[in-house]
C-alpha cells in the first residue's frame, strides 16, 4: 500500500548530473541545512543540520530542552523556522503549511498523544487518510457514486491499518476509551493511514512498559520494508541503540555528533551532555 | 434511492415523526401551525448554526446576522425589483454565504471566546447597519414591508399557514438528508477533527482554514434560506427581529440539543419556540424557567439532551461484508 517514491527522485537524478551527487540524492530521504529557530531571544534551534537516510530507522536523541522537538515542529510545518531548508524530495519544505506537509509524504505523531478523543478508532484513522482523498463538498452532499467509492475505500485501507496495528477489535471505540499503549498504537496507524513517505515519531515509547516498547520497535522495523523511513525522537537510550541505523545528537540546539549508534555511545560528548562534566557534579556536591 | 422496506424497517421513529409531522396540521388550528412553522425556522436555523458552533466548534453568536442579510435581500429585492421569491431564496442563500466568506476569511483563525466576542459584534453591526437605513433601502426601524408571497408559478401560490407549514419542514427535512451525507463524509469527519483538536487536525492533512470557512459558509447559506421563508411568510421584515438574543436562542438550541447531533437540534429548537407557547400561563417567568432549565441541563447532561452517537453505522459495513474478522 505504501507508494514507491522513487519517481521524484528520478526527476531530480536527471536535472543534476553527476554521479556521486546522484548516490547522495538517492540515499537521503531528508536533509534539513542550517534550520534555526527562535522563541524570542532564545535560540532553541540553531544552524541544525540533520540528515535521514531512505530505508532506514534515524533517531534524534538528546537531553530535555535541547530542541529536538522543535525541530520536528519546524519540518511538518507547525512552527515558522526562522532560517534555513527543509529538504523532502528535492523540494524546499520550511515556511510550508502543515497539511501540505504531510500531502508531500512526512506524517507525524506527538509526544502526548493528539487522537480525535469523542471519534471512535475507525474514524481516526478514516481521517487520516483525508490528504489523500479528495470528494468535495457538493458531491458529499449528494453522495454521488463516486464519493460512495471513494468513502468505502477509506474504509477498508483504515479497516486494514487497524488490524495490523491489533486494534480492529477497538475500531468502534471512542479513541478516548481504549488504553494508553493502544492510543499510541492508532496515532501511528492515523499516521500510516496518510501513506507517507516519512514517518516522524515524537517519543513514541514514552509511557509505554517495556513490552509495549518492544513490540512497538518490532513493528517499526516491519515498516521499513514497506518503502518507508522513520525518523523517531527518543529518551530511552538502549530503545535507540536497539533500533537505529544512524543517530544524531543535539544539545542546546546545535549537533553535537551523529553516526552509528556504537559511535555514539561511546562518544564523550554525548556522554557530557547526558550526564554532565565530572567537576561541574562536584562543584554542585 | 429505491424505497427499500429494511430502511423503514431500521428507521422507524423517523418515519413516525415524518407522518405524524405531515398530518398533524389538518388537525390544528392557524395559530399552532404557525407555531409549528416558527418552530421549523428554528429548525432550520439551529441546522444552520449546528455546522458551525456543533461540528467545528467555532462560538459564533452573530448568527442571526447571516439571516438578516439573506431576509433583507429577499425583501429588498422583491420590492424594489419584483423579483419572485422563489429566484431569490438561492440569490439570499447566496448573499448571506457570500457575506460570511467575507466577514470570516479574516476572523477565521481566532480561537474560541475571542471567536465568540467578534461575531457578537459582526451580528449587531448588521443590525445596526439595517436600523440606520443606508442609502434608505432597508426602511430603517420599520423595516422592508409589502413582500410577496412565495410562489412556484401560476395559481400555486404560498399564502396560508398550513402551506408555509409544509415549505419550511420539507426544507428542513431536505437540509436533514444533506447534513447527515456530510456528517458520513471526509468533510464531517475533517470538521469534527478540527473540534477535536485543531493541531492534530492540521498534521492530518486537513487544511484547518478552509473547512472552519467552509462551515461558515455553509451555515450562513442556510441561514439566509431560513431569511428568504421567514420574509416571504411575515411579509415584513425589521431589524428588531435579528436581535441579539435571538442569536443566543440558536447558540442555545445547539447547545440543549447536542452539539453536532441533528435529532438533539430538533429537539431543541422545540424546546425553544414550542415550551414557550405551551406554558404561555407563565410567560412572565419564562426566562426564568427556561435559564433554570438551563442550568439544570447543563449539570445533569452536559452533552446535551440527545448528543450524537458515534460510528457504529460506518464499522458495522465492514463487519458484514467480512464476517471473519469478528475479532
Amino acid at each position: 500500500m505504501f507508494k514507491d517514491s522513487s519517481l521524484n527522485t528520478e526527476k531530480l537524478v536527471e536535472s543534476k548530473p553527476g554521479e556521486e551527487r546522484i548516490k547522495i540524492v538517492q540515499k537521503i530521504a531528508l536533509e534539513t541545512q542550517k534550520l534555526t529557530k527562535k522563541f524570542g531571544g532564545l535560540i532553541a534551534v540553531n544552524n541544525f543540520d540533520l540528515k535521514v537516510n531512505r530505508g532506514e530507522i534515524s533517531s534524534l536523541i538528546g537531553p530535555n530542552g535541547a530542541g529536538k522537538t522543535t525541530v520536528f515542529n519546524v519540518i511538518t510545518g507547525l512552527y515558522q523556522g526562522d532560517g534555513g531548508k527543509v529538504i523532502f524530495k528535492g523540494e524546499d519544505l520550511a515556511g510550508k503549511k502543515p497539511h501540505r506537509i504531510i500531502a508531500k509524504g512526512i506524517a507525524r505523531t506527538f509526544q502526548n498523544i493528539r487522537l480525535f478523543s469523542n471519534m471512535t478508532c475507525l474514524e481516526n484513522v478514516m481521517a487520516g487518510q483525508h490528504c489523500r482523498s479528495k470528494e468535495g463538498t457538493w458531491s458529499s452532499i449528494f453522495r454521488t457514486s463516486y464519493q460512495k467509492k471513494e468513502e468505502s475505500e477509506i474504509r477498508k485501507i483504515a479497516k486494514r491499518l487497524l488490524q495490523r496495528v491489533g486494534l480492529w477489535k477497538f475500531g468502534d471505540e471512542l479513541a478516548k476509551n481504549i488504553a494508553y499503549g493502544n492510543q499510541r498504537m492508532l496515532e501511528i496507524a492515523r499516521a500510516l493511514a496518510s501513506n507517507p513517505d516519512l514517518l516522524i515519531l515524537d517519543e513514541p515509547s514514552s509511557g509505554l512498559n517495556d513490552k509495549e516498547s518492544e513490540d512497538l520497535m518490532k513493528f517499526l522495523k516491519s515498516l521499513l520494508k514497506e518503502n518507508l523511513t522513520i525518523l523517531l525522537i527518543e529518551h530511552h537510550m538502549n530503545v535507540v541503540m536497539g533500533i537505529s541505523d544512524w543517530v544524531t545528537v543535539m544539545d542546546e540546539g546545535k549537533k553535537i555528533a551523529e553516526g552509528v549508534p556504537e559511535d555514539i555511545y561511546h562518544n564523550p560528548l554525548v556522554i557530557e551532555a547526558y550526564l554532565g562534566k565530572e567537576e561541574e557534579e562536584e562543584e554542585e556536591i | 434511492m429505491k424505497p427499500n422496506k429494511n430502511i423503514i424497517l431500521k428507521n422507524w421513529p423517523i418515519f413516525i415523526v415524518i407522518i405524524i409531522l405531515s398530518v398533524s396540521p389538518f388537525r390544528m388550528n392557524n395559530y399552532w401551525i404557525d407555531v409549528f412553522f416558527f418552530f421549523g425556522i428554528y429548525a432550520l436555523l439551529g441546522l444552520s448554526l449546528n455546522i458551525v458552533l456543533g461540528e467545528v466548534g467555532l462560538f459564533d453568536l452573530g448568527h442571526m446576522g447571516f439571516m438578516a442579510i439573506g431576509a433583507y435581500t429577499t425583501a429588498i429585492l422583491n420590492t424594489h425589483f419584483g423579483i419572485p421569491i422563489i429566484f431569490l431564496m438561492p440569490v439570499s442563500a447566496l448573499a448571506a454565504a457570500g457575506f460570511a466568506w467575507l466577514v470570516c476569511s479574516p476572523i477565521i483563525h481566532l480561537r474560541g471566546d475571542y471567536l465568540c466576542i467578534v461575531t457578537i459584534g459582526m451580528g449587531e453591526i448588521v443590525r445596526l447597519t439595517l436600523i440606520n437605513n443606508p442609502f434608505g433601502i432597508t426602511g430603517g426601524p420599520n423595516g422592508v414591508f409589502g413582500i410577496d408571497f412565495l410562489s412556484f408559478g401560476g395559481p400555486l401560490v404560498i399564502d396560508s399557514s398550513i402551506e408555509s407549514y409544509f415549505v419550511i419542514w420539507i426544507v428542513v427535512g431536505l437540509t436533514i438528508l444533506a447534513l447527515i451525507n456530510l456528517q458520513r463524509s471526509r468533510i464531517g469527519r475533517a470538521w469534527n477533527c478540527i473540534r477535536e483538536d485543531e493541531i492534530a487536525a492540521e498534521s492530518t492533512g486537513i487544511d484547518v482554514r478552509y473547512y472552519k470557512l467552509l462551515a461558515f459558509v455553509l451555515g450562513a447559506g442556510l441561514a439566509g434560506i431560513a431569511g428568504n421563508i421567514y420574509a416571504s411568510k411575515l411579509m415584513i421584515v425589521s431589524p428588531e427581529s435579528f436581535s441579539f438574543i435571538e442569536s443566543c436562542m440558536l447558540f442555545c438550541i445547539v447547545l440543549i440539543g447536542g452539539m453536532g447531533s441533528i435529532p438533539g437540534i430538533i429537539i431543541g429548537s422545540a424546546a425553544v419556540s414550542l415550551f414557550p407557547e405551551i406554558f404561555r400561563a407563565f410567560a412572565r417567568y419564562r426566562m426564568l424557567i427556561f435559564g433554570a432549565a438551563m442550568v439544570i441541563m447543563m449539570v445533569f447532561r452536559p452533552g446535551g439532551i440527545w448528543p450524537r452517537k458515534r460510528g457504529s453505522v460506518e464499522f458495522k459495513s465492514l463487519l458484514t461484508k467480512a464476517g471473519e474478522d469478528n475479532v
